[in-house]
């Protein structure tokens, strides 16, 4: 009898991964900081209100309306967190702070709680967030309103991104920054995407605990270099430009990696980050916008359920069955 | 057939119970396209309404003498001369609402509250119940057209134009609300804004309609279709057309 009480029976699964939603979601945090700081660095402490002001309207809007459906309260799970951060990072400093709330609550109570709340959402809320905000604020969120940033070859031009001094016709122009400023940040744009640097070191991190997988970010941006080195005919300078400035780092680490609108399988998420890779390149080049990378990720997540389908991994020994046509057509 | 409805209740049914839009989910693109002002709801709801009365009565006096095979082209070429008159009086009185409602104004012709009643309705009903029927579901077209125009125009742009076929008045908040910073939120007014608003009115709809243990506005099959016991399609053991 004594053996029998060593064994416990139990429902499936028995061997669970350590790993926890709030412990992936920590980590992101982590990876977002570095970028943050380069922020508040290059925009001064309005960034820091920006960032304050979503990440604190994002957890109270997922508190309340967890509230108001009288769902289970998953504040704890630091998603919100996630989610108001990634979109202060894709605001300009310049920004008014009821916008940025507002932006938390529509990427919060429309794109992920209407929908089910974490893991449910079928765009990346705070991509969708600012692409609301994009096309009701234009004159707020334009790049033409973006302010200088503090230090830089920049400093003394409002309202020109890096995207918008680089085009097809005539590369890079000649008032655009040095590659090494695009690197460290000290450009204009949105809170979070100006630091390359900062973004690698976060992207980085993230792989290293293996909270993503590097396929994405890296044939996403490996696909952006290899379509704008046919784009500019070679001009290395142009897509080295390219490939620094903009929300294209930020994009490819963190938004386009988020789990729920990603692919699972390995095929998918390649056939997802090209995609990803051949909008942004459309539209930064002959679209009417400087910049897309927040498009093509919202219409890349949108068909990642069909890209799935397509991309599912057969099982070993698996005979594909005839199909049967003459019972089709009768 | 549904039991004998007095008038009055062929009247009220489709201001709510039976709303076009929020529970038959009918006529939803003109619903989504005009409904950036509330002057062009009204003016769509209006100039929808008339077309909607005048081919009910005809429909319904002729209901005897149009073949039911070829039931569907005849309630066309109907609806199609009052739209052509309806556009013809809006051209002549009221352009700038022709140029507002554009292409809309004359898409009335398929929409489809006008066709579903004629076949759901006014084929098998009397002159008069059909033109109370068509009084009640134009004015709930209306309603509901309202109701999505006054929500996206107030916040869209901060106003709301009170007007019918010019006369009436603006209410503006927005010079009062840009002095303490606040812009109206313009996707509100764009089609993405259209498509919310109008989901979050079909779910307000379903969720008073489960309340009251009414059907959801959501078509699973034609039982659960609002307009089941008057359909003729369900009668003939079809698949719903809808």
């Amino acid at each position: 009898m004594s053996e029998m009480t060593k064994y416990t029976v139990s429902a499936s699964p028995h061997v669970r991964s350590a790993e926890t939603t709030t412990g992936i979601m920590l980590d992101v945090i982590i990876a977002l900081v570095p970028a943050g700081i380069a922020s508040i660095f290059v925009f001064g402490l309005r960034a820091l209100a920006v960032i304050a002001v979503s990440v604190i309207v994002a957890v109270l809007a997922e508190y309340l309306s967890r509230k108001a459906m009288k769902r289970e309260q998953t504040i704890g799970d630091l998603s919100a967190v996630v989610t108001g951060l990634l979109l202060a990072y894709n605001l300009p400093s310049n920004i008014p702070l009821w916008m940025a709330g507002l932006g938390s609550i529509i990427a919060i109570v429309v794109v992920k709680q209407m929908f089910g709340g974490i893991g449910q959402n079928f765009v990346n809320p705070a991509l969708a967030g600012r692409i609301i905000l994009m096309s009701s604020f234009p004159g707020k969120m334009s790049a033409a309103s973006f302010p200088a940033p503090t230090m830089g070859t920049m400093s003394s031009m409002t309202g020109a991104t890096p995207m918008g001094l680089v085009n097809l016709s005539n590369g890079v122009a000649e008032e655009a920054p040095s590659l090494m400023e695009m690197f460290l940040g000290t450009t204009s744009g949105c809170l979070g995407e100006v630091s390359a640097l900062a973004l690698m070191l976060g992207g980085i991190y993230l792989i290293i605990r293996k909270v993503i997988s590097p396929i994405i970010p890296c044939v996403y941006i490996g696909a952006v270099a290899v379509f704008m080195v046919i784009a500019f005919k070679f001009d290395m300078y142009a897509v080295a430009y390219e490939i620094l400035g903009g929300g294209l780092m930020i994009g490819a680490i963190f938004m386009a990696t988020d789990y729920t609108t990603s692919p699972i399988t390995r095929n998918g998420k390649i056939v997802y980050a090209i995609g990803c890779a051949l909008i942004t390149c459309l539209i930064r080049l002959f679209g009417s916008l400087p910049e897309g990378v927040s498009f093509s990720i919202i219409i890349m997540n949108i068909l990642v359920p069909h890209i799935e389908n397509m991309t599912y991994p057969k099982p070993f020994g698996f005979i594909k069955e005839k199909k049967e046509k003459e019972e089709a057509k009768s | 057939m549904a039991e004998k409805k007095t008038l009055g209740q062929e009247f009220t049914k489709g201001l709510v119970k039976e709303n076009p839009v929020l529970r038959l989910v009918l006529g939803t693109c003109p619903t989504l396209a005009v409904t950036t002002s509330v002057e062009n709801a009204i003016g769509m709801g209006i100039a929808a309404t008339i077309v909607l009365i005048c081919s009910n009565v005809v429909i319904s006096a002729l209901r005897k003498v149009i073949p039911s095979k070829v039931r569907i082209p005849c309630f066309i070429v109907i609806i199609a001369a009052f739209v052509t008159m309806v556009q013809l009086f809006v051209k002549a009185f009221a352009p700038a609402l022709d140029a507002s409602l554009g292409i809309f104004l004359p898409l009335i012709v398929v929409n489809c509250i006008i066709l579903g009643r004629a076949e759901a309705f006014a084929s098998k009903n009397a002159v008069v119940a059909s033109a109370v029927d068509g009084v009640g579901m134009g004015i709930g077209f209306t309603i509901a057209l309202v109701l999505m125009a006054a929500i996206r125009e107030f916040f869209g742009s901060f106003n709301l134009t009170l007007k019918v076929l010019g006369f009436g008045t603006q209410v503006s908040l927005a010079d009062p609300l840009a002095s303490i910073g606040i812009e109206p939120i313009l996707i509100f007014i764009l089609a993405p804004g259209g498509f919310f608003v109008f989901g979050l009115l079909i779910a307000l709809a379903n969720k008073i309609a489960e309340d009251k243990g009414l059907a959801r506005a959501e078509l699973k099959s034609c039982a659960e279709c609002p307009m089941a016991a008057s359909c003729a399609v369900k009668a003939a053991g079809e698949e719903c057309a809808e």
